[in-house]
């Protein structure tokens, strides 16, 4: 693995991801809080790792001060807030560096959705040349979408057949807010209520709340530990600004000419493959970021699983379903497994990749899985994050 | 057929940033405005202090003719707030002058839009101090 680099070592040679965690998620949690989700997504990654709590020297995440403090810690390493895979980043670096050797990487949400007649308040973008017009996440997505549309002909039918494929992923997964809820088909996704065409409610991420976490240490102390160690094989982000705040054109273009926001994420997806020395052909499964059906179409697009314009027959040639060559978004999701805020969501895109690796799906395992590409994000947000894992050593 | 409106009262009022004052008198005054670079000529929007494309801190405020095509756009069904009575149909506009603007479609009926589409300038007041631009067919290419 990594023949092409030729770099010397690895940049996460020395990192493992040892312990994943997710508290119950569900529509609401009533009598939860933040800092309860918190705490407990903490001692159930530290068990499943088989690490003791006392052993942390850094939290990264949300709500690391008060973890810190109530859990009885410190000195730790002073707390980032990042959020997604860039949080699951900084941990990594505090131990590429030798500043920690136990990081926890936190996230949760809940009472955030307070009022059923509108929707979330961060998803509705304030920038003054925006804020008069209406939008939110859905109509922000599908300004990118229509585009592609427009370009290649992308059709209603492809969105939904990706939309029922996760959804169907969920509708078989336990754990899943959304659980038992299918199985659905592209015509029933195409059925539903149109939203912000052409996104119907079932193109769109649900809500939710719950919260998780993830134990990354020192690759040559996880292999004495519970789990078996999955490795970083290279993670990259990328960014066209202020996510919700800017309007999201799809020819948005900057320094990089080459790429435009509609392909945001493929400078770190070529990044990722330049760490790794691995492409698109050597993944086996794509834990892909899916808060609208049509960014899975766009994902393989950008990330270089196919040509521009090719993502739609992709997933009608069935690449992305049980048993086929990259199946997605194996837990369901945001569009199903869960959507609790602005974190937890993302992180588990992760988890579901480490659960991948390990093998220890309850359902969806994709047999003999040995590397996953991840991702956070999405063109309407004008960003992408990208952790791709294995089961070998980088 | 319903032909879609502005959407008016009761919306966000956007609060006015240091960088696009000018931008705001013009709306006020009925003119479309965006910065122009001295250096390489590029159209700049939304306003700023750099030109995005040659990084030449010298921009020059200029009026727009206020035409240009539909670009990308999207009819909401399920309203962000109940403010904005459905359909209404956010979109981003390719302005003549080589610039995009995120506004909303009026004066049409939401299925006559389409990539493309000329359309054109039309002003709405929505407190003393903002004057939005939405975007209408443009009677030269009917
Ligand atoms: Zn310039």
């Amino acid at each position: 693995m990594g023949a092409d680099r030729n770099r010397g070592p690895h940049p996460y040679h020395e990192v493992a991801i040892a312990g994943i965690y997710n508290t119950r998620q569900a529509r609401r949690l009533p009598g939860e809080t933040m800092h309860s989700l918190l705490v407990e997504a903490v001692f159930g990654a530290c068990a499943d790792a088989g690490v003791d709590v006392g052993s942390i020297d850094a939290l990264v995440g949300q709500g690391p001060a008060e973890l810190t403090y109530d859990l009885g810690l410190g000195p730790v390493t002073r707390a980032f807030s990042n959020l997604g895979i860039p949080a699951i980043r900084d941990a990594a670096h505090l131990i590429t560096t030798g500043e920690a050797t136990t990081v926890v990487v936190t996230a949760a949400g809940v009472g955030m959705l307070l009022d059923d007649g509108a929707t979330a308040p961060w998803t509705r973008p304030t920038n003054e040349l925006v804020v008069a017009y209406g939008l939110f996440t859905a109509a922000e997505f599908a300004l990118m979408a229509r585009r592609h549309m427009i370009t290649h002909g992308t059709t209603p039918e492809q969105l939904a057949t990706v939309a029922a494929t996760i959804r169907n992923n969920g509708h078989v997964h336990p754990g899943a807010v959304y659980s038992g809820r299918g199985p659905f088909t592209a015509s029933d996704i195409l059925a539903s209520p149109m939203i912000a065409d052409p996104f119907h409610l079932l193109d769109c991420s649900t809500t939710s709340e719950g919260g998780c976490a993830m134990v990354l240490t020192r690759a040559d102390r996880a292999a004495d530990l519970a789990q078996r160690p999955v490795h970083i094989l290279g993670s990259a982000s990328d960014s066209f600004g202020a996510a919700y705040s800017q309007a999201p054109s799809w020819d948005l273009r900057g320094s990089g000419d080459d790429v435009p926001a509609g392909y945001v994420g493929r400078r770190a997806a070529q990044t990722v493959w330049r760490q790794s020395g691995l492409g698109p052909d050597d993944v086996d499964v794509c834990e892909f970021y899916d808060p609208f059906s049509f960014e899975i179409i766009r994902q393989l697009e950008a990330f270089g699983f196919c040509g521009e314009g090719e993502g739609g027959q992709l997933v009608m040639d069935g690449a992305i379903g049980p048993g086929g060559r990259w199946p997605i978004t194996t837990d369901g999701g945001t569009m199903s497994f869960s959507h609790a805020g602005i974190s937890t969501q993302q992180i588990q895109r992760v988890i579901r990749g480490v659960e991948q690796l390990r093998g220890a799906c309850s359902t969806m395992q994709v047999a003999g899985a040995e590397v996953a590409l991840c991702s956070n994000g999405g063109s309407g947000a004008l960003f992408n994050d990208l952790m791709l894992l294995g089961v070998e050593r980088p | 057929m319903s032909r879609l409106e502005p959407r008016l009262l009761g919306i966000p009022v956007p609060r006015i940033g240091p960088e696009s004052v000018p931008y705001w008198e013009g709306t006020r005054l009925g003119e479309l405005r965006f910065q122009r670079c001295d250096a390489c000529g590029a159209a700049n929007f939304g306003p700023g202090l750099v030109c995005r494309k040659c990084r030449s801190r010298d921009l020059t405020w200029t009026r727009s003719a206020g035409r240009g095509e539909v670009f990308s756009w999207t009819v909401i069904w399920r309203p962000q707030t109940p403010a904005f009575e459905v359909p209404y149909a956010p979109a981003i506009v390719r302005l003549d002058e080589g610039y995009d603007l995120l506004t909303a479609l009026v004066g049409l009926d939401h299925a006559e839009i389409s990539d493309g589409l000329r359309v054109c300038v039309e002003f709405h007041e929505i407190s003393p101090e903002i004057t939005l631009p939405f975007f209408a067919p443009d009677p030269e290419h009917r």
